[in-house]
């Protein structure tokens, strides 16, 4: 069973369609990389699966379950984590306070183990953790999103373009940070527009244009498509 | 820059803004120096200015609380919430006629006047709280998505019903409060007299700004509103009910509005369907004062707006040779918002709006 379906998935904003029949798959373990241009409807893709959009047409299951009955606000504690565009770090709270709202729907004892476990992947927040978010940089503030992120114990994690304003070297650690997180057990859907790196992290790629899926492939095979190339990779 | 282009660089509108900032700033030096060296005017004493000072504080106390109740609503669904002034009527109103005036007959109030004042108090906030629960609920939810003007209109609808069900409830005549003759007189704390019931409501209010201030910072509850009035879709994500959250919110702040009632109808004695429009009104702005969205902000705007407002007419009015100046109050609360809208829209302690929305 796939831990992620998303079956015929229409979305409008208004009257504008946005979503326009995506089917997509997204296997226990792997990492899946969704690319496509600006306005392809990558972030209302990972807004429908989050049920902060309904899709009008088709159906979101997670785990074989279909996501329609739930509260979006249900779907972290089922386990489901998203990073939003843009990060969405709390900036008027601390980079601590930021972690816990993570483990918000968490009534455990091991919320403290986990921050523990937050600050040995990224030591940076650890140096900020009285800091408020809104004063950090895009790149700390990408680890507390993703810290944050991680403190609900997600079996999914989706990320929408984790490297957008990012200096290239940092673009290179928040990847490699995302290959130790799924190695540690959790599925990642990654939306991207810098494709070169995300097909060169991902098991399975797809390609979004203009609310469809173009093409879906393994990464490789999607490196290697003359399209991908051109249009995404900027080979000629 | 020589000073000629400076000048010629100011258009007209700016000139005339600094022309009346500095005819403000003069008339309140020039009555406020005519008052105190020229002698004036009605000439007080030392113990008259500390009354000024001490009942102005008191009542700031008051706004203080009732602002908060504006200034969190504002904060998650920037809203300003006109309603607000009716949640404060109905504590005050419903406590005075089902609880109050029973306990007070039976003389359970002079036997017990701690508890009866935590009854009274109780009372009053948990009406308040379900008024404002079921306006947020029936009113201003289901105009979530709507644009911004219609739930202001709505909000002013909401505060004409709940006035009206009140008078229709409880009748139109102004009601007795009882206050217990503990309460009565005076009292003298390092050799400062104060009146004993003013005392009480400045230390109460001041005691409720804390705790609601460490319930925002430190509780669960707290930090979801924070995360809601900051982003309401990434709050979701957290796995936080923004509909609760919200709901919670005007709890609070109608909780905080029904303490102030209780404690402003010990102060003025009686009770009245259309006691929440003034205070409301005044509360609004000291929230605007402070800067709206900000709860330290409430806090200050409300003391600074009872200081001014006691302090002002006797000090610089009067001194302006201004008649029953003590009657214009109201004229200087409303002159002092219309000022902090044109000069310092963002309030004392404020953020810029376009930091917020960003």
């Amino acid at each position: 069973m796939s831990i992620l379906e998303l079956n015929d998935v229409h979305a409008y904003y208004g009257k504008i369609h946005a979503l326009k029949g995506v089917s997509l798959t997204v296997e226990k373990g792997e990492i899946v990389s969704l690319i496509g241009g600006n306005g392809a409807g990558k972030t209302t893709t990972l807004r429908t699966i989050c049920a902060l959009m309904r899709p009008t047409v088709g159906s979101v299951t997670f785990n074989g379950e279909n996501l329609e009955r739930y509260k979006p606000s249900a779907l972290t504690a089922k386990g489901i984590a998203m990073v939003p565009e843009g990060r969405g770090v709390f900036a008027r709270m601390t980079v601590l306070e930021n972690l816990e709202m993570g483990a918000f729907h968490r009534k455990d004892k091991e919320i403290g183990d986990d921050i523990d476990r937050i600050y040995e992947l990224f030591p940076r927040l650890k140096e900020r953790r009285t800091q408020l978010a809104g004063t950090m940089s895009g790149g700390e503030q990408q680890m507390l999103a993703m810290g944050r992120a991680m403190m609900s114990r997600p079996s999914l994690l989706l990320l929408d373009e984790p490297s957008m304003g990012l200096a290239p070297v940092l673009v290179e650690a928040i990847f490699s940070t995302i290959v130790d997180i799924n190695k540690q057990g959790t599925t990642v859907l990654l939306v991207e527009q810098n494709a070169l790196m995300a097909l060169n992290i991902a098991d399975r790629g797809y390609v979004l244009q203009t609310g469809a899926i173009a093409l879906s492939d393994s990464a490789k095979a999607l490196q290697q498509n003359e399209m991908v190339q051109k249009v995404y990779l900027g080979i000629e | 820059m020589t000073l000629t282009q400076r000048l010629r660089g100011i258009d007209w509108i700016s000139a005339a803004l600094w022309v009346f900032r500095a005819v403000i700033i003069i008339l309140v030096i020039v009555g406020t120096v005519r008052k105190l060296f020229l002698g004036v005017g009605t000439q007080y004493t030392t113990q008259d200015w500390l009354d000024f000072i001490s009942s102005g504080l008191s009542q700031g106390g008051l706004y203080a609380l009732i602002a908060l109740g504006y200034t969190m609503v504002y904060g998650v669904l920037f809203m300003i919430n006109f309603a607000h002034g009716e949640f404060f009527m109905s504590g005050a109103l419903t406590s005075t006629m089902l609880v109050a005036s029973t306990l007070s007959r039976s003389g359970f109030m002079n036997e017990q006047p701690i508890i009866y004042l935590v009854i009274v108090t109780v009372a009053a906030v948990l009406t308040s709280m379900a008024v404002a629960l079921l306006t947020e609920r029936v009113a201003y939810r289901p105009l979530r998505r709507a644009p911004r003007l219609v739930p202001l209109i709505t909000a002013i609808g909401a505060s004409f019903f709940w006035q009206y069900f009140f008078r229709g409830l409880f009748g139109s005549e102004i009601k007795p409060f009882p206050v217990p003759a503990i309460l009565e007189g005076w009292i003298t704390i390092a050799g400062i007299t104060f009146l004993k019931v003013r005392f009480v409501t400045l230390v109460a209010s001041l005691i409720a700004l804390i705790l609601l201030y460490l319930f925002i910072m430190k509780t669960k509850t707290g930090k979801a509103i924070r995360a809601v009035a900051e982003d309401k879709d990434v709050a979701t994500l957290m796995g936080i009910d923004v509909d609760r959250t919200i709901a919670m919110t005007f709890a609070v702040g109608a909780g905080m509005a029904g303490i102030a009632a209780i404690l402003w109808a010990l102060v003025f004695r009686q009770a009245h369907f259309y006691m929440g429009f003034v205070p409301g009104i005044k509360a609004f702005t000291a929230a605007v004062l402070g800067g709206i969205g900000s709860i330290p902000g409430a806090a200050l705007g409300g003391l600074f707006l009872g200081l001014i407002e006691a302090v002002g007419p006797p000090l610089f009015l009067e001194g302006l040779g201004i008649p029953a100046a003590h009657q214009l109050k109201d004229v200087t609360a409303f002159t002092l918002l219309v000022l902090i809208l044109i000069f310092r829209p963002q309030g004392i302690i404020g953020e810029r709006l376009a930091e917020k929305k960003a």
